[in-house]
């Protein structure tokens, strides 16, 4: 093909052709935003807009201002429902956390080669693959005052019954054990992974240099189970601000309103049997989503500053 | 179908000549109807099928679409269908839980059928139709609340049926002494101790007192409301309920009394069924109503009322109409409330009630004994956000009866609220 013919082809070039490398992946996201944009972002928006209203759900709705957030901090200061929800959140996102360290042992602990390993892997990780609605329920059975299996464990060392579930005291960690359960096997899962990737030089020079024990795991091991770690953190840090099913599922928020989390609160004001107060359910969920919102930022923020390294 | 045919029919739906009257005559209604129904459990889901199946053989140029949605689930999605896809026909509940329906203008107003016959027949509900001076439904059936105790447990330790406050709380007495507690209880999901709130406060201020409070117009700091927390606070320190009460639901309380652990409960005629299954027979299971405390109140019962109703945005109005009258005949009540469907009390006053030792007791105190009125439950009286409030504060109470004020002046917060 001679150059004229060439530049005359280029010509002929329509805008599409020209630059179908750039506009290629936007078309093939443009889906994805789409739903993204009206099923994600603009209903943040919508409940932003909601919570300044005082709305049943059927009838007219009534601006009301930033009243819905003076009642919440009303609640607050009076150490009302909305006050033990927040602080519920804050225990779940502490003793979740429980979770990481849980599973980096068990995973320690697993990976070896041994006959059957694979079996004890499964096993370990069963917990995660039922649903929370199950895992709510075994708990619940466990727990049950007259007949459980804790309270049977108790008595054999003659401690007294406890009604975890039903006392305002130990609801809170009974449910938080519960969801330990399924998060720790998630949470081993992410490090036996991780521990594959352990580059074995390391260790041996480790080994060489004299490190034993905690020594080599805390300044060979870890460091290079970073991004594992990363990750541990990022989804249980979720999982304890989206709490919801296993608080539904054992207690229903109860007794008297003890076990709730924002989460659930929100559930309750807006949608539940008794709710439909739609605009106070959007202002609870605007606290959860600011509260979220920090936690994501830093993590966005720390990847990003990953990257660039 | 004209408005005239149905309202004949109507007329004729009270007798029982109707489906031969009906049939022989050819006159069916015409078009659709679509049904909603919540009666989601077995027994209540093969009487709602069967009435379809009843008045779609009075009606054969009908056709009925039937939709039975589970009963919880039912209670939220009812909001969107009402406003957004409205069946011609869907069930609810009586008093206060249709209040935001009627107010939004989605329950069809249907005075015009309880005009004249229907009024007399379903006299002992009509109060709980009306919201406005306006009948918003039908009632299909209802139940009686009270004491169901262990015949076998009293026989053993001498008590007989308590009819006043002092005999009740020496009979609880009795049975704490025997090793025993005087009541099983399941508050976990709250409306179970809402029933003890209701009978202590009616017994100890009346109905209309109970009705007052329920509509927010007296202050739940109130000294009369303190009465009733005291006397509830009596039964509480005695240690008259089981321990750890919050864990149970009502029927994981249950196998207390079946074991003889606990002497009895108070609850609605639906627990007859599960007590009997767990093997106690009519020889060692008994009722009897709650008896008075203050002396100078009426008897008033709780007797929760399950209903029909018509969306406003409904499209076959008519045929709906005339499926109404249809469920409150006499015969059709007879027939669905009798001990092998339903198993509860007929809403028609010509039905008859079935056969059943708990059903005529319940029967008999209501239409004799319940001077004072009938209350549908706190629950279905209050709001659903007071209600939601409230009895978790009488779960709180039960739990830590010396905080009384403290859960009082919350309430009263709350009330102050809601009621605006």
């Amino acid at each position: 093909m001679t150059d004229a013919a060439l530049s005359a082809a280029r010509a002929e070039r329509g805008y599409w052709q020209r630059n179908q490398q750039t506009l290629a992946p936007w078309l093939f996201l443009a889906p994805g935003i789409l739903f993204f944009v009206f099923y994600v972002i603009y209903p943040v928006f919508q409940s932003f807009n909601l919570s300044l209203y005082e709305w049943d759900g059927l009838g007219a709705k009534e601006y009301v201002g930033m009243r819905n957030y003076e009642d919440l901090y009303w609640e607050f200061k009076d150490g009302d429902a909305f006050y033990t929800a927040l602080k519920n959140n804050v225990l779940w996102l502490f003793l979740y956390l429980l979770a990481i360290p849980a599973g980096l042992f068990i995973a320690l602990f697993l990976n070896q080669t041994v006959t059957g390993i694979r079996l004890y892997k499964s096993l370990f990780f069963f917990p995660f693959v039922i649903s929370q609605v199950v895992v709510g329920l075994v708990f619940t059975w466990f727990y049950d005052p007259a007949f459980g299996g804790l309270n049977l464990l108790l008595g054999w060392f003659g401690m007294g019954p406890i009604n975890v579930l039903g006392d305002e005291k130990y609801v809170t960690y009974g449910v938080i054990a519960a969801g330990l359960w399924p998060q720790t096997a998630y949470c081993m899962i992410l490090y036996l992974t991780g521990l594959n990737g352990v580059n074995p030089e390391q260790i041996e020079a480790g080994r060489l240099d004299g490190a034993k024990g905690w020594r080599m795991l805390w300044h060979v091991v870890l460091p290079q189970l970073k991004p594992a770690t990363f990750i541990a953190f990022v989804v249980t840090i979720i999982g304890a601000l989206r709490s919801f099913d296993l608080i539904s599922v054992m207690t229903g928020g109860g007794p008297y309103g003890s076990s709730r989390v924002l989460a659930y609160y929100m559930f309750e004001v807006a949608l539940s049997e008794y709710g439909f107060r739609m605009g106070y359910g959007a202002a609870i969920a605007v606290v959860l989503f600011l509260i979220m919102l920090c936690f994501i930022a830093y993590f966005l923020w720390s990847m990003y500053r990953e990257e660039k390294r | 179908m004209t408005r005239l045919k149905s309202m004949m029919l109507g007329a004729l739906a009270g007798t029982t000549m109707l489906a031969g009257a009906a049939l022989a005559d050819g006159h069916g209604l015409k078009g659709d109807l679509k049904i909603f129904s919540d009666m989601s459990n077995p027994a209540p889901r093969a009487v709602m099928e069967g009435m379809v199946e009843r008045f779609g053989e009075m009606h054969p140029d009908l056709n009925i679409e039937l939709t039975v949605i589970d009963r919880e689930a039912y209670k939220t999605q009812i909001r969107n269908f009402l406003t957004a896809d409205a069946p011609d026909v869907a069930n609810w509940y009586a008093a206060n839980r249709m209040r935001p329906y009627v107010d939004a203008n989605l329950f069809e107003d249907i005075s015009d059928i309880w005009e004249g016959q229907l009024s007399e027949e379903l006299a002992s509900t009509k109060g709980a139709m009306t919201l406005d001076g306006k009948q918003w439904g039908v009632p299909y059936t209802y139940y009686q609340w009270g004491v169901y105790y262990r015949k076998d447990i009293y026989e053993e330790l001498g008590l007989s049926e308590p009819t006043n406050w002092d005999e009740f709380k020496a009979n609880c007495q009795a049975v704490l002494d025997s090793g025993k507690k005087c009541f099983t209880l399941g508050s976990k999901f709250l409306w179970t101790a809402a029933g003890w709130f209701d009978y202590l406060n009616m017994r100890t201020n009346g109905y209309q007192f109970h009705a007052d409070l329920t509509a927010g117009k007296i202050e739940w700091t109130d000294e009369r409301v303190k009465a009733t927390f005291n006397n509830w606070k009596e039964l509480v320190d005695m240690g008259a309920f089981i321990d750890d009460h919050t864990a149970y639901s009502w029927q994981e309380s249950l196998p207390f009394m079946t074991n003889g652990d606990a002497a009895a409960i108070l609850k609605g005629n639906f627990a007859v069924a599960p007590l009997r299954e767990a093997g106690l027979d009519d020889s060692k299971l008994d009722f009897h109503q709650f008896p008075a405390i203050n002396g100078d109140v009426e008897l008033a019962e709780d007797a929760p009322t399950d209903t029909f109703h018509i969306p406003a945005n409904a499209q076959n109005k008519d045929n709906a109409r005339a499926f109404l009258k249809f469920v409150v005949s006499a015969e059709n009540q007879t027939m669905i409330n009798s001990g092998d469907a339903l198993g509860q009390l007929p809403v028609n006053s010509k039905s008859s009630v079935d056969d059943d030792k708990f059903l005529k007791e319940g029967f008999a105190m209501l239409s004799a004994n319940s001077p004072g009125g009938v209350a549908q439950f706190f629950d279905r009286d209050a709001p659903a956000e007071m209600a939601k409030v409230a009895m978790e504060g009488f779960q709180e109470f039960m739990v830590k009866p010396d905080e009384l004020d403290r859960i009082l002046a919350k309430l009263d917060r709350a009330r102050e609220r809601i009621y605006k």
